[in-house]
């Protein structure tokens, strides 16, 4: 009656992505992050004020393989925003310094001036979606 | 067998039309800055994919870590 063989392990991360408009997938937890890289993006989120979803991937080898699998990316940490790959540390280190993250998020930058409340509604996404 | 920065740098450039590579590393962790006409027009995450997909299953493997920088070179057009 199934179709195909379903793959849980993948679908699980599916939905984890298509539920949290904010996901970050990486070593560790936020509070004790595993790896530098994941460290990394923590902060710059938290520094941020944004909220977001974190995936320990460490406890079952097959998240990762899946995870890179369906991002077609092969390192961690890796952040979604509504359901989008934004990159990994070195994207979102460098659109932390340039501002584009905190738009990306619909927050408002703490380097730049006030800007108002982006109707974020709609905004276009550059990134081709690869799922 | 752990990499070293010169593989990579070589590796990027043959596998890149037209790139680049400056590379750093310790042999598991590396860091790459990467300049090719190639990069022009494509987001960064393309960016970056095109330069991960020279090493393909290798990184997170024999190759722990990559960080990666990109710039396209020669724009072709200002406007």
């Amino acid at each position: 009656m199934s179709e195909a063989p379903t793959n849980p392990m993948r679908q699980a991360i599916e939905e984890a992505i298509a539920e949290n408009p904010v996901i970050l997938f990486m070593k560790g937890n936020p509070d004790a992050p595993a790896c530098g890289f994941s460290a990394r993006t923590v902060s710059i989120l938290q520094s941020l004020g944004a909220e977001f979803a974190a995936v320990d991937i460490l406890p079952d080898p097959r998240i990762r393989q899946e995870l890179s699998a369906l991002s077609n990316w092969p390192t961690i940490p890796q952040l979604f925003v509504d359901g989008e790959l934004v990159g990994g540390c070195d994207i979102v280190s460098e659109m932390y310094q340039s501002g584009e993250l905190a738009q990306t998020l619909g927050l408002e930058s703490p380097l730049g001036e006030e800007s108002e409340p982006a109707a974020a509604d709609g905004a276009p996404l550059t990134i081709e979606n690869r799922l | 067998m752990s990499a070293t920065p010169e593989e990579l740098k070589e590796r990027i450039e043959a596998g890149i039309p037209g790139a680049v590579a400056s590379v750093t590393g310790d042999g598991h962790h590396f860091s790459a800055i990467v300049s090719a006409p190639a990069f022009a027009g494509l987001p960064r995450l393309a960016q970056h994919r095109l330069v991960y997909d020279v090493f393909g299953a290798e990184v997170g493997d024999r190759i722990h870590a990559l960080s990666i920088q990109t710039r396209t070179s020669e724009p072709e057009e200002a406007r």
